[in-house]
């Protein structure tokens, strides 16, 4: 046949690369697999987003551009990367490029370990969850180095605020995950998503309910999304972090918070809503109705449910003051999460069932 | 017992989901959006657009030189000459409207007796020079020659309240 000849080909052809060039294409084929895809969904969540909360303002969003304003997302990356990137004339040129670039680099860099469906991982590495919240706190560099770079009052004052805001509720989200993993008995991801095997119930949102709106809220608060998007409050100091930012620099800044967001709510799926695994896992009958649906599909379900309700968040809160935010995640959301997490440690060694059985 | 009560209700997040819902229910209506070209917002009859100079349906002008618009123009936007026609009737030489000037108050329609000029409800038209603002009589006629029966229309339900 054709087809084999071909494919005996290529296979020969790729023999004779070396070792260490066959490392890299497949490194460089991981890295394109897991990043197209999510600047495809980052694009068209900015997309969701205006729709969603026009739908909610009684408004109708973008919908002029192609069919239903489905190229909208394009039109404004073209915009964007044809504008100009002016550099403030104090600015220190390369910090000022360095804090877009470390800013997408952990939110990107962060989906290395996030499994899509049973084996569907580029490294299914032990320390999965530790990994994850490291990488993702690096962010914050981005933005401090972006406010200080740009030398000015609005983008210094939005930089602090947002260090601030970002470590304050990493404490809170770092509690909330000690829970799921004293829960699951694992920091690895895929095996935290093994232990919710079973039903809808089995699921860690049940018997975490607190922790998984707390981790919720953190999230948002992480992102610097509305109602806590104090970081960047118009009201206040225009754009915050980034108001000295133009063109691709800004994107890049765009991109990087909605890559934050889907990254927030995958996982949100993960830890609590059972990763790819169906909700009717168990339940006669309802099962084998749904067996032929991939696990990718769940997840991808689930994630979508999640970003709808950033973007639910953002058309219903007003933005929290200052200091209330403050007040809310050291003095509401870390004892919570406390003592929560004593409550979980008393119900694993208890085997409390069904979930820690 | 009441701190106690209020300090519960914000931790179930009462308020804040029966903000959500609210959104939620606003999320399944419709938008109240006019997609402006192919659609557009109802417009009265008594809409005050663009100037238009009305004939009798025998073709002949209505206006008689009367110049109470020129008078009643708050603006002085108005501009009139006029002379007797040779079947002795008198007739305007010139009407002019300069649309840079009008305040579209439509005083004029409420002033003259006979119903000639007019504001349509034609607004969507536009103009590149200033020059192209002064509105002459052959235009004013033009356009309400165009317009005669949306215009008869739009007098005819207003006639009992005038």
């Amino acid at each position: 046949m054709v087809m084999d000849a071909v494919i005996q080909t290529v296979l020969n052809i790729w023999q004779m690369v070396p070792v260490a060039l066959q490392t890299l294409i497949v490194i460089f084929a991981q890295i394109i697999a897991i990043i197209v895809p999510l600047m495809l969904s980052v694009a068209y969540f900015t997309y969701m987003e205006r729709r969603v909360i026009g739908r909610m303002q009684a408004r109708v969003g973008p919908n002029r551009v192609g069919y239903f304003g489905l190229l909208q997302p394009f039109a404004d990356g073209v915009k964007l990367l044809m504008k100009e990137v002016v550099v403030p004339i104090k600015a220190n040129p390369l910090l000022f490029y360095l804090g877009p670039v470390l800013t997408i680099a952990p939110a990107m860099a962060a989906w290395a370990v996030v499994p899509f469906q049973p084996g569907w991982v580029i490294a299914d590495i032990n320390l999965g969850l530790l990994y994850v919240l490291a990488i993702t706190s690096m962010g914050v560099y981005g933005v401090i180095i972006a406010g200080w770079a740009s030398n000015s009052r609005y983008a210094f004052l939005g930089a602090m605020r947002s260090a601030a805001q970002i470590i304050s509720y990493e404490i809170a989200m770092g509690f909330a995950l000690i829970s799921v993993l004293i829960a699951a008995g694992s920091i690895n991801l895929t095996e935290i998503v093994m232990a919710q095997q079973g039903s809808a119930i089995h699921w860690f949102v049940v018997p975490l309910l607190p922790i998984f709106v707390i981790y919720f809220i953190s999230g948002v608060a992480e992102t610097n999304r509305a109602p806590f998007d104090v970081a960047e409050g118009e009201s206040e100091i225009v754009a915050g972090f980034h108001v000295e930012y133009s063109g691709m620099t800004f994107a890049v800044f765009f991109l990087a918070e909605y890559a934050n967001m889907i990254l927030i709510c995958t996982l949100t799926a993960l830890l609590f809503l059972g990763g790819w695994l169906s909700p009717f896992e168990g339940i006669p009958g309802l099962e084998a109705l749904f067996a032929w649906v991939p696990g990718i599909v769940w997840l991808a379900a689930k994630i979508f449910v999640m970003a709808f309700t950033f973007l639910w968040f953002r058309a219903t809160f007003p933005r929290y003051r200052y200091d209330q935010i403050m007040r809310l995640g050291w003095k509401v959301f870390i004892p919570i999460t406390i003592v929560w997490l004593a409550l979980v440690g008393a119900a694993v060694v208890a085997e409390l069932p069904w979930w820690f059985d | 017992m009441n701190a106690a009560v209020k300090y519960l209700r914000s931790l179930l997040l009462l308020e804040l989901l029966a903000g959500l819902a609210l959104t939620l229910k606003h999320f399944f209506r419709p938008g109240v959006t006019v997609q402006f070209p192919e659609e557009q917002t109802p417009m009265s009859n008594r809409f005050r657009g663009l100037h238009a100079l009305r004939r009798y349906p025998n073709g002949e002008e209505r206006c008689i030189a009367c110049k109470l618009c020129e008078a009643v123009c708050p603006a002085l936007a108005i501009t009139i000459d006029s002379e007797q026609r040779d079947d002795g009737t008198r007739r305007t030489t010139r009407y002019d409207v300069d649309l840079s000037k009008c305040i579209y108050c439509g005083y004029f329609e409420e002033a003259f007796p006979v119903d000639s000029i007019v504001l349509t409800r034609h607004i969507q038209y536009h103009a590149e020079e200033r020059s192209e603002l002064l509105y002459d009589k052959a235009k004013l006629l033009a356009h309400g020659d165009a317009l005669e029966q949306q215009i008869a229309a739009d007098r005819e339900l207003d006639a009992p309240y005038r």
